[in-house]
């Protein structure tokens, strides 16, 4: 708690760190894009990586600001891809690109939001590991909702079922919007490298300003000491409940920005289940909890991994288990980290070194 | 109410292999305090070496069990040994959940590239001739029979093991507090890596289980089972081996049930429903200790 | 922490400067063939199938002389069955210098993929896609039945020969192969005066336990069940069918290709099923004992009939480039032009059948009724 007051200054100068490394990035790959650079697998690999990197920056807000371990945030991100997907479907001829896309993206997380503040009501009356498998819980029930949702239009209006696509009725001139686990197929392409930027970018600055305001601070007095936090008359469910929907709205932007990035939005096992969730934990635990831009870094070097490596064929996901592995051991393992920081690289920027605790605040 | 009898008792059986599987997770989190995601992955492989020596090797079902048995205390010590320890002060239980799945996702590939994709036929435990017992009106599932004997044998042994014999105390003391039980002499490295052996040995027994009432073995097998206990420990209180019986049993036959009566889409939906429900009226599960949170 | 972050980001500076580099390739007197499927993940089973299969053909057509004497270079891509990574995998492709894709594999996968083909005009041939969405887009042909197809023709083969009057199903609800043959087939059953009685799902999460599903049936007294669904599954639910004493007749679609084969499945429960699909591992004809001989040679497992697909779709591009007159020096889209006429004219007989293309991409092909007694097909009427 000491700590963290008397670098305040140096926490703002960490912020726009973080703000210009982003910047910097956009524009280094933007020059690339345009000298010709960029091969298409990896300029198809942009809009994904801004996809990860926000969920990375949505989960840390939960993980290492809030303190609390969600495991279903792949539902959050669902419930956006699938509201703003369906939303750009019913209104792609009656709107323009640019309005329906903004909208898209809107819906996709107030949507997500109203399910973040829906659910958080039950879920942040508990407390650690419970916590984290009632979200579990909670992404694995939203997964299999979608599977069974069939929503279709025609001229009589919208028609729902979660039984299956017979028992909709609809009429000769029919179409179907979602079709159960078939998902939906068709939506507009339309999310891009600059659009998945900005969405970073904003995602980011929110959660770095949160941090840093009265509010932020509130909420890390209850990650740090919840009943100490409640004496000195902090109220914990409003600011948790707070932290919690953010994060959501957060993560269904994401969500629209995958869906519009994909013309077949499919809530299979592997995408939207736990498995994904676990990944986005995964990028804010190697990134270092709490650290904004650590989280991005994490996203974009994890997502990169089983990409670069595919010339090693039926190999490739082995060796990203060893390095996912060998990574965690490295980066917390109390002697090798000490090791670390006696050798590392960064002693050249020595003067920065002083006055940083374990746990950082940006 | 023949029919509903018979779900009950498939629900049951599979809810005796989830307890199997619960255990394994519940102590290993009571003593290690930490999730062991790797823990259904283990199944797998338990399930993969009794398939090797029976239907490769041709050799009678014991040994296949055994083997099974003893492969995966080996690979459970390993695996703790090799990725848990050095994270066990890192100051954060995140550092080693992620690590878990890493080792999740590296024995899942090691299978792949060893066993290839192609989903195996489990060779059932029970003989084809005596799949089924008749009691009167009542068809039972031998395996189901099986599964359920061997997990209430399994329990009841674990509780004589940890109440009556000095190792069991001193898992017991090491759950309540490791410093304190170090300083009164008890090997901490060992009494974890004792954890570590008997529930992945329990995961082998589950992983033989499970493949002979649900024939097909891949190298995905374990993780949804291995998820479904998770749920069952939680159920039950996590970090206490009758909670995780108890939870198990429950999950197995609200599954089943669900799957039944409402419907066979939304099984997994309506088995993490009421996982929701249970927690909110009891925060910490059904037989979970209640723990007063001090500043 | 700190040190270790700015080390991760010169890292990363590092991945993506080399990853970046751009790799400018030019075809040279070869045709690049690419393909996509799951090759690891729970699917891997489909998609090393059609890699293997689509090896095969290239194989013999390169030590044939390759297509009007040019030979193919082929590489297969891993999407792990996800829409995205499918992306991935196609645009890597790309930068290899693929002119003709075959695949992906999935439906959904060869979805999503198929608006990058629409976009660059590649010319795509699926093999085994078979949702009514794949071809939605004039670049893209397919090799499979597609699923509304099998749905019909199944309903159609029980009604006209009396098989069974009262039906349960069993299908997997988050499949979209499964999803969309049974969505047919129970619009056509009512035509066919077929009574489902039973209709009972289970999703990609849930797909090892049927007893609930079995045991309906089994108290519905259903005479026959269908399976629309694929031989993983429907191998497990002969097995624990035969644990619960449940002995219907069971019939499949061709995504029950592949069961008698499972490693150490028990041939006896498979005793009676029927089955339409295109292709059957042995059958008598020279093509196709050639193709299981060649396979199971180089792989170690009979072919399934993901494989056959994917071994007619080379021998199809081939056809059609020979039709076109395609040299590999054609640009992308205008190989893909030429290919799209091509494929209307040409005809060709392979180990699915004697195969026509509309030009909407759908394959004119008939399925065969196949029955499994003592552990072999048996050609139905």
């Amino acid at each position: 708690m000491k700590n963290r007051m008397t670098s305040m200054t140096k926490a703002s100068k960490d912020n726009l760190g973080t703000i210009l490394m982003l910047v910097a990035a956009f524009v280094i790959v933007e020059i690339l894009r345009a000298a010709g650079l960029v091969n298409a697998h990896m300029d198809g690999m942009l809009v994904p990586i801004c996809v990860y990197a926000t969920m990375a920056v949505s989960l840390n807000l939960v993980v290492g600001i809030l303190g609390e371990l969600s495991l279903g945030h792949a539902g959050f991100m669902c419930v956006g891809a699938f509201a703003s997907a369906f939303f750009s479907k019913c209104f792609e001829n009656s709107m323009g690109v640019f309005p329906r896309f903004l909208l898209a993206i809107l819906i996709g997380g107030i949507v997500a939001g109203i399910f973040g503040f829906l659910i958080g009501i039950p879920v942040l009356r508990l407390n650690g590991d419970y916590l984290a498998i009632v979200t579990l819980a909670f992404g694995e029930i939203i997964k299999n909702l979608v599977n069974v949702l069939y929503v279709g239009r025609d001229s009589a209006g919208l028609h729902f079922s979660i039984k299956d696509q017979a028992s909709l009725g609809l009429m000769e001139d029919g179409e179907m919007i979602i079709a159960g686990p078939q998902g939906i197929t068709g939506t507009p392409f339309n999310s891009n490298f600059v659009v998945g930027f900005l969405i970073l970018l904003i995602s980011t600055i929110v959660v770095l300003n949160l941090i840093n305001s009265r509010e932020g601070r509130a909420i890390m007095a209850i990650r740090d000491n919840r009943i100490a936090a409640g004496s000195v008359g902090i109220p914990i469910t409003r600011y948790k409940m707070f932290a919690f929907t953010l994060s959501a709205v957060i993560a269904g932007c994401a969500g629209a920005l995958y869906s519009h990035n994909l013309s077949s939005l499919i809530a299979t096992p592997a995408r939207f289940g736990y498995n994904m969730s676990i990944l986005f934990l995964v990028f804010v635990v190697l990134g270092g909890i709490g650290s904004t831009r650590g989280s991005i870094i994490a996203a974009v070097i994890l997502t990169l991994i089983p990409e670069v490596l595919r010339f090693m064929a039926d190999y490739r996901m082995l060796i990203y288990a060893i390095i996912l592995i060998v990574m965690m051991i490295v980066n917390w393992n109390p002697k090798s980290r000490a090791f670390i920081q006696a050798h590392s690289v960064g002693k050249i920027f020595g003067k920065k070194k002083t006055a940083k605790s374990g746990k950082e605040g940006a | 109410m023949v029919s509903f009898i018979n779900y009950l008792i498939n629900g049951l059986s599979l809810g005796s292999i989830y307890a199997i599987i619960a255990i394994g997770y519940t102590m290993v989190y009571g003593i290690a305090k930490m999730l062991n995601f790797a823990h259904g992955d283990v199944i797998m492989v338990g399930a993969y070496i009794a398939f090797s020596v029976i239907t490769t090797a041709h050799l009678p079902v014991a040994c296949g069990v055994l083997a099974a048995i003893f492969g995966c205390m080996l690979i459970g010590i390993c695996i703790e040994k090799i990725a848990y320890k050095p994270l066990r002060h890192a100051g954060s239980s995140l550092a080693v959940l992620i690590t878990a799945i890493g080792v999740s996702y590296f024995l899942q590939n090691v299978a792949l590239l060893i066993f290839s994709s192609n989903p195996k036929m489990f060779t059932p435990i029970i003989p084809m001739t005596m799949m089924t017992i008749q009691f009167g009106v009542f068809r039972v599932q031998t395996i189901s029979l099986v599964s359920i004997t061997v997990s209430i044998v399994l329990v009841l042994l674990l509780q004589l093991f940890i109440n009556k014999t000095r190792p069991g105390q001193a898992m017991l003391a090491c759950a309540q507090d490791r410093g304190a039980a170090s300083l009164m002499g008890i090997s901490v490295n060992g009494t974890i890596s004792l954890t570590f052996a008997i529930g992945s040995a329990m995961a082998g027994i589950a992983g033989v289980l499970l493949c002979s009432a649900y024939p097909t073995l891949s190298p995905y097998t374990g993780a949804m089972p291995g998820i479904k206990a998770f749920v069952a420990a939680v159920f039950g209180g996590i970090g206490s081996i009758p909670g995780a019986m108890i939870g198990g049993l429950l999950l197995g036959v609200i599954e089943i049930m669900g799957k039944t009566y409402i419907s066979s889409q939304l099984s997994d939906a309506i088995v993490f429903a009421v996982l929701i429900i249970v927690l909110l009226v009891r925060p910490t599960g059904l037989l979970g200790k209640k723990v007063q949170e001090k500043v | 922490m700190k040190r270790m972050k700015q080390f991760a980001a010169l890292v990363m500076t590092a991945a993506l400067t080399a990853g970046m580099a751009s790799s400018a390739v030019f075809a040279d007197g070869t045709f690049k063939l690419g393909a996509i499927g799951p090759l690891t993940g729970a699917a891997a089973n489909y998609g090393t199938a059609v890699v293997n299969g689509a090896q095969i053909a290239v194989d013999e057509i390169n030590a044939a002389g390759g297509i009007n004497g040019v030979q193919i270079e082929y590489k297969g891509e891993d999407d792990e069955l996800d829409n995205e990574k499918s992306v991935n995998a196609y645009n890597t492709l790309k930068d290899w210098g693929m002119q003709i894709l075959v695949g992906s594999v999935t439906s959904g996968c060869s979805i999503a993929v198929s608006e990058k083909t629409k976009a660059d005009n590649m010319f795509q041939l699926t093999p085994s896609g078979s949702a009514k969405d794949c071809t939605n887009y004039d670049n893209v042909f397919r090799v499979c039945f597609s699923d509304p197809n099998q749905g019909m023709a199944s309903a159609k083969y029980m009604g006209e020969h009396g098989l069974a009057t009262k039906v349960g199903i069993i299908y997997d609800s988050s499949d979209v192969y499964s999803a969309g043959i049974e969505a047919t087939f129970e619009e056509e059953a009512a035509n066919q005066g077929i009574e489902i009685a039973v209709k009972e799902a289970f999703t990609a999460d849930n797909n090892v336990d049927f007893s609930s599903q079995l045991q309906k049936c089994m108290d519905a007294g259903v005479e026959l069940v269908f399976l629309p669904i694929y031989y993983t599954q429907a191998g497990a639910i002969l097995q624990q069918a035969a644990m619960l004493g449940f002995q219907p007749e069971w019939f499949g679609c061709d995504g029950l290709d592949g069961m008698l084969d499972m490693d150490n499945f028990n041939k006896e429960l498979a005793e009676g099923v029927m089955l339409l699909t295109p292709f059957a591992a042995d059958a008598e004809d020279e093509l196709t004992q050639n193709f299981v001989a060649a396979y199971t040679e180089a792989y170690g497992v009979t072919p399934n009939q993901f494989a056959a697909d994917a071994y007619d779709a080379i021998y199809a591009i081939k056809a059609a480039c020979e039709q076109a007159g395609a040299t590999p020096d054609m640009s992308v889209s205008d190989l893909c032009e030429a290919l799209k006429t091509a494929m209307t004219e040409i005809e060709i007989t392979g180990l699915t059948g004697t195969i026509t293309w509309t030009a909407d991409g759908e394959p004119d092909k008939s399925p065969k009724a196949v029955q499994i007694q003592d552990g072999a097909y048996v050609s139905m009427q």
